[in-house]
């Protein structure tokens, strides 16, 4: 099978917060590639990186942060070689951010379609006809009757709002659509229903998509991979039904593990040791040693590189052959 | 309660207070101003006219204090502000209408114009972190806006006009013409003008600039900001659409009601540079001891301020999709 | 009179202090970590070492009439002579301690009862917050300086206790209402929770654990108000109201203004002491600039790289 070029690769990639106390390295050396109509799922606690990581890939970094090195690969070019004006060009045309809150997210003093409009406009220059029209249509895509068009964000329900964002994000099918969190603020209901319509779209239009959450069962049903992250870096990477049913690096098994599954055998709750790292205050070697149930001596020295394991990318000693 | 409803309440409770403290003071201060004016009126005006100040003042009269204030107020709503002592024997109300025009021309115009650029700055600067605009103006604006009104009026008054004479020292317009609609005339108003109203916007921007600032940049950090970059729109749509109209809400409301102070530096520039406007009245008013036409300025004042709060409130209701909502408007 | 503007911003959360000593060491550290500060710390400075040595440091006696009017800068008079023949530099010096007091005093008064009108409301909610809002709102509206001369006129230019009294009615409640927002959002925070588990009362609460958390944003007030107090009584004594006997630096201006001071060619005598008000307002300025910076850090410099 030759695989075809992926739509976004990245290598590399570093993200630090200036401080007061320093330069803070919020996501460290991270690579990572996604295929075209691929769903990639990254999976991590709160503060370790992966929402930064999102931001850094589509060039929506703001100071104090920034990038300190690597590349992004995307329709041939680095991205983070690219100026500004250069990047406004494919900014929404050839991919599309989704963010956790809609209504942060959008503007409280603009209309629904005054915002489409908007994201249409700055690209192409189109009759109010056919603007009218390809927002009709691309509302009706997500389910929203296109009369909502004049309505105001809060005038809206939160899931209506959750939807009418990923509306906004397809107006221009693009080969990529990073989301962040986009069913965090939802109730489960919402949640699963607003998944099924995510995946349902992406096989429609055929985007890939990289869906940073911090809730693994949700992302488990939905990911064809998956990416684990631990401190600024990707400690696992893989096959999501791989990694789920033998997660092998000790912190994704502790992950697993810290979810009771409602069938199946009652089992102990086991959560894991310690709590994440200071990152200005990083341990030695591997990161997460002094949590470690298998930790071994070398692992507090060296810091595991990532070993090939069964078709996943692992970065634990324990896999060293 | 609704939001229209609340501004109105705040509008016409405020209204009342400004009445009751021109009806309380002159009664509770020690010494009996209202009797010692009354000594002077005598033996010059009519006896209804005395009638009448002997109420609003509460002098000479066994009316119990309700009925006093009830007088008083229905004089008021009528009009009736009494006569003045300063320009005897014009009735306040006509004093007070040809102070208005210069001060509304002057410190109206003034101070919109410091707020409209005063704005612009502060976005502009919030805008370009770190760069010239936002690196020098702000401690800049924060040690001029701490200069005195009046100071800065006779430091302009010393240097443009006194030193190099640009600049007529003083009144609205050339003493010796009288007051016609001649392109002659409007060109001595502009340029007897023009320092008074430098004044004015050079101290009061200084707020301006730093507030729209501030509230810029914290709109700056929203999520919706965010994803108008994520769209790829123009950095001026998205400076002035998204961040911009969204940073000067709470900014309109704070505008109206800081007019209070706005108007309070002005009166001191109007007496430095002897302007015929309703500051420079009262500055008359307070040395000759003219208490009614005082207490009618203040008054006039306080209202003015108050409109301006209700039409800004009005404004940002209108502005605001959100409270419009919740106003039922 | 400097612009203040009202917004409402949300308060920004600030790291809990949970004992007094903590309250003393922020301020200082927080102090000295900040340029414009340090300026303002350093300009308050000289004037309050200027009020307590003003013996010391000028010449003659400020009242003395025994010199030449109007004379120009010399060695024997730094800044000339008024109108009357008193030595300017002397005058000048003299007046710092009134001046400086009145900022303060009315400065603490006016933030005293804002502490509490604003705090009060946000604790007791529901009708009194309402009323207490609405009476906050209505001086807050009332134009000020109006509203003074309209009271010190009727006191018959009254003495400083009528000027002081006059600036703190008309200087509190600016800060209420932004008291109040930071009394709110601090209502709700967990450590309160704490405190209140364990059972301590609500005056204790308020006390202890509430108002040491809003020390950065009461200092800030007081800044404020005594940046108020300075040019409102400045404005004031400027039109001879006050006590025009009084030694300082509004009383110089207004009798500046009265001797034609400026057209007569002694600009000296209005541009000192106008100078010294001047000062006086921007160091409380920069000091309150200063900690609206240190209670949000979003607000300071940012280092461009480019």
């Amino acid at each position: 099978m030759i695989a075809a070029a992926p739509v976004l690769e990245v290598k590399e990639l570093s993200v630090e917060y200036q401080t007061d106390a320093g330069a803070v390295r919020a996501v460290d050396r991270v690579s990572l590639d996604v295929a075209k109509g691929e769903f990639l799922g990254i999976v991590g606690e709160s503060g370790c990186g992966k929402s930064t990581l999102l931001f850094a890939i589509a060039r929506l970094l703001t100071p104090p942060a920034e990038i300190a090195g690597g590349s992004v690969h995307f329709g041939g070019r680095d991205m983070v070689a690219m100026t500004e004006p250069e990047l406004r060009h494919i900014r929404w045309r050839d991919y599309s951010v989704v963010m956790q809150s809609a209504m942060n997210a959008l503007n409280p003093v603009m209309t629904i379609g005054a915002q489409l409009r908007d994201a249409i406009e700055a690209h192409e220059r189109q009759s109010a006809q056919s603007l009218r029209e390809r927002s009709e249509q691309v509302m009706r895509l997500v389910g929203i009757d296109p009369v909502h068009l004049g309505s105001y964000p809060h005038q809206l329900s939160g899931g209506m709002r959750q939807r009418a964002m990923i509306a906004m994000a397809l107006v221009f099918t693009p080969d990529l659509v990073i989301m962040d969190e986009p069913t965090s603020a939802l109730d489960v209901v919402a949640q699963r229903s607003l998944m099924l319509q995510i995946k349902d779209l992406q096989r429609r239009i055929g985007f890939a998509a990289v869906f940073v959450t911090h809730d693994m069962s949700l992302v488990s049903h939905f990911s064809d991979r998956l990416a684990v992250m631990y401190a600024g870096q990707i400690v696992e990477i893989g096959d999501t039904r791989a990694v789920f049913a033998d997660p092998k690096h000790p912190y994704t098994k502790g992950l697993m593990h810290s979810f009771p599954s409602i069938s199946g055998p009652k089992e102990r709750l086991v959560g894991i040791a310690g709590s994440p790292p200071d990152l200005l205050h990083l341990p030695s070697g591997c990161r997460f040693h002094p949590r470690c149930p298998s930790v071994m001596p070398r692992c507090r020295t060296e810091e595991p590189p990532f070993y090939q394991q069964d078709g996943d990318l692992v970065r634990c000693h324990l896999y060293d052959r | 309660m609704s939001f229209v409803a609340r501004r109105l309440e705040f509008f016409f409770i405020t209204a009342w207070a400004a009445l009751t403290v021109n009806f309380i003071l002159p009664r509770i201060m020690p010494g009996n101003p209202g009797q010692a004016m009354l000594v002077r009126f005598h033996g010059r005006v009519s006896p209804q006219t005395i009638k009448a100040l002997e109420v609003a003042f509460g002098v000479n009269t066994d009316q119990p204090l309700w009925q006093q204030y009830l007088q008083y107020l229905a004089n008021t709503l009528r009009g009736d502000f009494g006569t003045s002592l300063t320009f005897f024997p014009e009735p306040v109300g006509d004093v007070i209408k040809q102070g208005l025009f210069w001060t509304l021309g002057l410190v109206g115009l003034a101070t919109v114009i410091a707020f409209v650029l005063g704005t612009l700055i502060g976005m502009l600067s919030a805008w370009r972190r770190g760069g010239f605009l936002d690196a020098i103006l702000p401690p800049v604006f924060i040690v001029i806006s701490a200069f005195p009104y009046f100071w800065l009026g006779l430091l302009v008054l010393l240097l443009f006009s006194i030193t190099l004479g640009w600049f007529p020292s003083g009144f609205a317009y050339d003493l010796t013409s009288s007051i016609n609609l001649s392109w002659s005339f409007v060109g001595e108003v502009i340029w007897h003008g023009l320092l008074p109203a430098l004044t004015i916007v050079v101290t009061s921007i200084g707020g301006w600039i730093l507030t729209m600032r501030n509230t810029m940049i914290t709109t700056l950090a929203e999520d919706y900001v965010k994803m108008a970059r994520a769209k790829g729109l123009s950095p001026v749509r998205i400076m002035l659409m998204y961040a911009g109209r969204n940073a000067i809400l709470p900014n309109l409301t704070g505008f109206a009601m800081s007019l209070g102070f706005v108007i309070s530096g002005a009166i001191l520039v109007e007496i430095v540079f002897n302007y015929p406007g309703l500051g420079f009245t009262l500055l008359q008013a307070v040395h000759s001891e003219d208490f009614a036409l005082m207490q009618t300025l203040f008054l006039l004042i306080t209202l003015a301020v108050l409109v301006a709060v209700l039409a800004a409130d009005l404004l940002t209701a209108w502005l605001d999709p959100r409270t419009r909502d919740s106003a039922g408007v | 009179m400097a612009m203040r503007i009202l917004t409402d911003q949300p308060p920004v959360e600030t790291p809990s202090i949970s004992s007094r000593s903590g309250v003393v060491g922020t301020l200082a550290r927080a102090l000295v970590s900040n340029r414009k500060a340090l300026a303002g710390t350093v300009v308050l400075g000289v004037f309050a070492f200027v009020s307590i040595f003003a013996a010391v440091i000028a010449p003659y006696d400020p009242h003395s009439l025994q010199f030449d009017p109007i004379l120009g800068p010399s060695r024997a008079h730094l800044l000339g002579t008024t109108g009357n023949g008193q030595d300017i530099f002397s005058q000048l010096v003299w007046s710092t301690r009134q001046s400086l007091l009145l900022a303060v005093v009315a400065g603490v008064m006016a933030t005293a009862i804002s502490v509490l009108v604003g705090v009060s409301a946000a604790y007791l909610g529901g009708l009194w917050d309402h009323l207490l809002n609405l009476f906050t709102d209505v001086f807050l509206v009332i134009p000020t300086l109006p509203l003074m001369i309209v009271v010190a006129a009727y006191a018959k230019g009254g003495g400083t206790a009528v000027l002081i009294a006059v600036i703190v009615i008309t200087g509190w409640s600016y800060g209420a209402r932004q008291l109040r927002s930071q009394a709110l959002s601090l209502r709700n925070r967990e450590f309160l929770e704490a405190a209140r588990v364990r059972g301590e009362r609500s005056m204790y609460i308020i006390a202890f654990e509430v108002l040491p958390n809003m020390t950065s944003l009461i200092v800030a007030i007081f800044l404020g108000a005594a940046l108020y107090a300075v040019l409102a009584a400045a404005g004031l004594q400027f039109i001879g109201l006050g006590d025009t006997n009084d030694l300082s630096w509004g009383t110089m201006l207004y009798w500046a203004e009265n001797n034609g001071a400026l057209l007569a060619g002694s600009p000296l005598w209005v541009l000192a002491p106008g100078l010294c008000i001047a000062v006086l307002g921007a160091a409380f300025a920069l000091l309150n600039y200063a900690f609206d910076e240190i209670s949000n850090p979003a607000l300071r410099p940012v280092r461009r790289k480019r």
